[in-house]
């Protein structure tokens, strides 16, 4: 495992001598200046989250972000999903389709990369009231023309998988502990392979044996080619996973309009 | 130091080309000297959600009622991708025309029951009404296909002929939206449908729209003046004030990171 430190230039690509191909492969992410702010316009205050970020991703490179709160890498996550909008820099992705500028690609293409090729995993469960666990964790997979059956076996095999009993398949997961939320919102976001995926923090209150379900999960996706970034708070399990841990420090202090600046907790 | 709106422009789409299901450009519309509506432009994908917001007074019902064809525009097009109005501006259509295509290819749910309903015909009748209206006249199919709606609208079948006054809110909005999807529409559109019904209620109705959505990959374009509704439903936002769009983007985007300081009011408040 490398530690690159970023926003000092372009960051080199360590991992590039590592391929066994010999780094003449196009990167699947290629970010490129990358930077985000906050315009409060009630506080009338700009709040930098990061800003000059540069590195390249390869299909089936696994990279963490490093660095202390608030260097933004839950922004930077958000800001390769396209929730968050950047101000600076690109991201070009090797989409199926050709390559596309996720920092401008137009709402449409972004909406259909995340059905298809983009996934986001986040440590908190948007369930809906009245939709079941084994339901919810279908829902992806019904999205590719599955039938109803099929999708409810493959989610309950991955249920089993993260160890959630099987007499809560049935039941809403609104009522669930923290854990087995979490469970289900692995399941769910894990359960169709994507070509990229963004991990934030999706350790966060599993125990043990989902640990070890999850870690096991990704290093399947990796080998399957799917290309990853995570934020996680306990790289421990990962550590075998993990090619690269890119730093992102504290941004510096920029423009604000009135007093003091402030960032965006990452 | 100057701050304009600062993210950068989008580019036009290149993967997702396909004609869109609904396309509105320019659309004004003044009511003597009150402007509801002010160039206003969207346009929707197959299967698509999207979310309209904005405060009372924004022009967002003014919208709706527009795509419904029920109030003409001052000026603009309007084409939906329905066969024989393909090419139509649907806005210079003569009355009756207007009238078919809306029957045929668009549904709505009213906020109101009662402007949806006929509070004191039978709910399956209300259903078959706009069966018949698109040509079904024999008994049986029409109650089968009043059922078969108002099954997939999650309406308790033992009440299909209760009469909709008798109901509660959240059956009355069940039935508008059967007697909505009965002709499976290209497009839905919902106004406030879940405004005014309890939280536990609405969350039923929403999770029936959700998984309608889902089933029938129906276009629609809801509005609400609730964040976590179109938070739940919406693909895609437009935010509206004064008659004009101030913003539009992706819903998660622009409810966590608006750009507009309208919007950052806006969000800021509900949540």
């Amino acid at each position: 495992m490398t530690l690159d430190l970023l926003r000092s230039g372009h960051a080199s690509t360590p991992a590039e001598d590592a391929r066994p191909d010999g780094g003449k492969r196009e990167p699947l992410l290629a970010i490129d200046g990358l930077g985000k702010h906050f315009e409060m316009h009630h506080l009338r205050r700009r709040l930098i989250a990061f800003d000059d970020v540069s590195f390249d991703l390869f299909a089936g490179e696994f990279v963490i972000l490093q660095g202390p709160n608030g260097a933004g890498k839950s922004t930077l996550l958000r800001t390769l999903y396209r929730t968050y909008r950047a101000q600076t820099g690109r991201a070009v992705y090797r989409s199926g389709l050709g390559p596309i500028d996720l920092v401008r690609a137009a709402d449409v293409d972004i909406a259909w990369l995340r059905r298809k090729e983009i996934g986001f995993v986040t440590q908190f469960l948007q369930a809906r009231p009245r939709v079941s666990a084994e339901e919810f964790v279908a829902e992806p997979v019904l999205e590719t023309s599955a039938s109803h059956a099929a999708a409810l076996d493959h989610a309950r095999q991955a249920l089993a998988a993260f160890g959630l009993k099987e007499e809560l398949w049935p039941a809403y997961p609104a009522s669930f502990s923290g854990g087995e939320q979490q469970k289900v919102n692995l399941a769910r976001a894990l359960i169709r392979p994507h070509r990229l995926l963004l991990l934030d923090e999706p350790t966060a209150s599993l125990d043990r044996g989902a640990r070890r379900a999850l870690v096991a999960r990704l290093q399947e996706l990796k080998q399957a080619g799917v290309a990853m970034i995570g934020v996680f708070h306990v790289p421990e399990e990962t550590r075998h996973l993990v090619d690269r841990a890119l730093l992102l420090d504290a941004p510096a202090e920029i423009s604000d309009e009135a007093g003091e600046s402030g960032h965006v907790a990452g | 130091m100057n701050m304009p709106l600062s993210h950068l422009p989008l580019d036009p789409p290149r993967f997702v080309t396909a004609p869109p299901v609904l396309r509105a450009q320019g659309l004004n519309k003044r009511y003597g000297s009150v402007v509801a509506l002010s160039d206003v432009s969207l346009s929707a994908q197959p299967g698509e959600v999207l979310g309209v917001v904005g405060e009372s007074g924004s022009g967002k019902s003014s919208l709706l009622r527009l795509l419904n064809l029920e109030e003409t525009a001052d000026s603009g097009h309007y084409t939906l991708a329905v066969d024989g109005y393909r090419d139509t501006n649907l806005l210079t259509l003569e009355r009756f025309d207007q009238r078919a295509l809306r029957v045929r290819h668009i549904g709505i749910v009213y906020q109101n029951p009662h402007v949806g309903l006929r509070m004191r015909h039978t709910s399956s009748g209300n259903v078959a009404e706009r069966l018949l209206i698109s040509g079904e006249r024999a008994f049986h199919a029409l109650r089968r296909r009043a059922r078969d709606a108002l099954e997939a609208s999650e309406f308790p079948l033992a009440r299909m002929d209760a009469l909709p006054l008798t109901l509660s809110g959240g059956m009355q909005q069940r039935v508008q939206l059967a007697k909505a999807i009965a002709l499976e529409p290209s497009l839905l559109l919902l106004d406030e449908p879940t405004t005014g019904l309890d939280v536990s209620v609405q969350a039923l109705v929403l999770d029936t729209l959700k998984r309608l959505q889902r089933e029938l990959a129906m276009t629609m374009v809801i509005v609400s003046h609730d964040l976590g509704v179109i938070r739940t439903l919406a693909d895609r936002v437009l935010v509206m004030r004064g008659g004009r769009v101030v913003e539009d983007g992706l819903a998660d985007q622009v409810l966590s990171d608006p750009q507009h300081p309208y919007t950052q009011q806006l969000v800021h408040a509900k949540l």
